[in-house]
């Protein structure tokens, strides 16, 4: 118990050094003064013009359909993809290779990943013209990175499912479809849900990827925030990046509220 | 292997014998390399799990979680398209049977280990199958438990009249469940039988000493006497070997000097240890060793020369020649 102090002034001391940056953004979000770190009073001004500013909002739109398309391809494929990995009775060897080609977009460098679907576009233009830079080169940009981790997340809720209740469904006269319907996808449910919000928050949070992809009709949040910031930093930004991290807690505790609620049945 | 319908029979071995592999493949969760499985006189051996008359109680129960105790046992009815209003009968004459009235609304984690048993029995029974087929039912429990679920299952059993197959690796389960067993090792059926047959004429050294460890005596047949560590023994059985074993249940043996005097089988044996269990007294003898069971009345100290009579018709010739 004596320790006692020492240790939480560790953990709050760590908690204040993560969220400190966003502390400060939020700060000056409401600050009256336009430029500078001096304090000039409270003020929700930077908020109305905001949402007043027609490009900021086209760009969040851009970013939340981005978002929302990708995340609902990238679920359905990742889950499938996972169902196949663990479903399939894959000799050893093939499903390593399989596991280190589904991780490789997790681990490899995001400008190497964006690089690579430049020059990849560039051919398959050719044959589609979805490919152009732009909204749907953005999806399938979007959609190949966010597989990976939706599969990653299923795969592992699929992993901790007891395998005798598969079996028990088959003895219980289920067919594949209707075993999957009533059992499996009712059961990874959670892991799905998880996988689509991580996805989601992956996609709205993308600059990188997005930034090689773009067009000129697509630009996204994060790519407006980093050209507003070539022209300095505006308390108008900091106001923006407010609500974004705001609407990305609040996604971020869904995802955990909905995994906790499922995980004690 | 024939089980008789309506029968509860019990598959019994050590574990990775092949009983549970047997049991999946009644159920139909595995394909037999070769050899047919017949349900009811017909053929069932290439008929897929969810199309066989067979339902399993699982070892982990295999309770759907995320569906309540009604829905659970209401699965294989809703998955074979049984009439709403019949399924509804069916599951509360169910939970009825099984005492689960009211805990209908439970989700499986909200039960007690029992109840889970239950539950697992019930939403296999309600599909009135052919056979019910039950992997180590037991294993799941609190040993203090396992004696009054045992209980249960046979006036379950007795109740619904339905062909039940236990596997098992406790032989006292085994043997309380008192129908036929069959007693498996290395994928291979030794012997199957009554309780009592199985116990008291153990066929070979396997079966002998895996329920309830008798005593293995090598012996020498000598005309129609068996030359033993203990002396010359007379069995009753036929005799085919002229090297092999025999084997003496502990507790059938008869210690003190009886009425039997002079009609043979009688041997002297030194106490090496006598052990005190309360019910019963158990003593290591030599030479041997060999393990007596007896009324704890006698106490008879290590040094101590004993006589035993070994009865003829007790001592068992076992198939095993010579090792």
């Amino acid at each position: 118990m004596t320790r006692g102090l020492p240790r939480a002034l560790v953990a709050y001391s760590c908690l204040i050094l993560l969220y400190l940056p966003c502390l400060a953004v939020a700060a000056f979000s409401v600050n009256k003064a336009r430029f500078g770190l001096n304090w000039k009073g409270f003020t929700l001004m930077w908020y109305q013009k905001l949402f007043e500013n027609e490009i900021i909002f086209e760009a969040a739109v851009n970013s939340l359909i981005l978002a929302a398309i990708s995340t609902v391809i990238a679920t359905v494929i990742g889950t499938a993809l996972a169902l196949g990995l663990e479903r399939t009775a894959w000799p050893k060897n093939a499903l390593r290779l399989f596991e280190t080609v589904v991780n490789i977009p997790v681990v490899i460098p995001d400008i190497i990943m964006a690089v690579a679907l430049v020059f990849a576009f560039s051919f398959l233009k050719r044959l589609s013209s979805v490919f152009e830079l732009g909204m749907g080169a953005l999806i399938i940009a979007h959609v190949t990175f966010q597989i990976s981790f939706v599969t990653l997340v299923v795969r592992g809720r699929l992993a901790s499912l007891n395998p005798e209740t598969r079996e028990a469904a088959i003895d219980l006269f289920a067919s594949r479809i209707y075993h999957f319907r009533r059992v499996t996808f009712p059961l990874i449910l959670p892991g799905v849900m998880t996988g689509a919000m991580l996805a989601f928050t992956l996609s709205l949070d993308d600059f990188i990827i997005s930034f090689f992809i773009h067009g000129p009709e697509s630009v996204t949040l994060p790519i407006y925030i980093f050209s507003s910031l070539k022209r300095g930093l505006t308390p108008e930004t900091n106001a923006l990046s407010t609500v974004i991290s705001l609407f990305t807690v609040i996604l971020a505790l869904l995802a955990e509220r909905l995994t906790r609620v499922k995980a004690n049945s | 292997m024939a089980v008789t319908k309506g029968e509860f029979f019990t598959l019994l071995g050590p574990s990775g014998c092949g009983k549970t592999t047997l049991l999946r493949l009644i159920a139909g969760l595995e394909l037999p390399d070769s050899g047919s499985i017949f349900l009811g006189g017909q053929d069932v051996t290439n008929i897929p799990a969810n199309k066989r008359q067979v339902n399993t109680v699982f070892q982990s129960y295999a309770l759907f979680p995320h569906l309540n105790v009604t829905e659970n046992i209401a699965f294989g009815l809703k998955a074979r398209k049984v009439d709403l209003s019949l399924a509804k009968t069916k599951v509360e004459r169910m939970l009825e049977t099984l005492s689960l009235d009211g805990l209908g609304r439970r989700f499986p984690h909200q039960l007690s280990g029992g109840q889970k048993q239950r539950v697992a029995l019930a939403r296999a029974l309600v599909n009135e199958p052919d056979v019910l087929l039950l992997d180590e039912p037991m294993s799941a429990l609190d040993p203090h438990l396992r004696t009054q679920v045992q209980s249960e299952l046979l006036d379950l059993h007795r109740k619904i009249d339905t062909t039940f197959i236990m596997v098992t690796h406790d032989q006292g389960e085994a043997m309380f469940m008192g129908g036929h067993l069959a007693v498996m090792k290395d994928g291979q059926m030794i012997q199957m039988g009554t309780p009592r047959e199985v116990y008291s004429r153990p066929k070979n050294k396997f079966v002998a000493e895996f329920l309830w460890g008798a005593n293995i005596l090598p012996a020498t047949r000598d005309g129609d006497m068996m030359i033993t560590t203990l002396g010359p023994l007379k069995t009753a059985d036929q005799v085919q070997w002229i090297q092999g074993h025999l084997a003496i249940r502990p507790e059938l043996i008869v210690l003190g000097e009886g009425p039997n005097l002079g009609q043979g089988n009688y041997v002297k044996a030194k106490v090496i240890q006598t052990i005190y269990r309360g019910p019963s007294v158990e003593l290591l003898l030599d030479p041997g060793p060999v393990k007596v069971v007896t009324s704890p009345r006698f106490n008879p100290q290590p040094g101590e020369t004993v006589s035993l009579f070994i009865p003829p018709a007790d001592l068992v010739a076992l198939e095993d020649q010579a090792a």
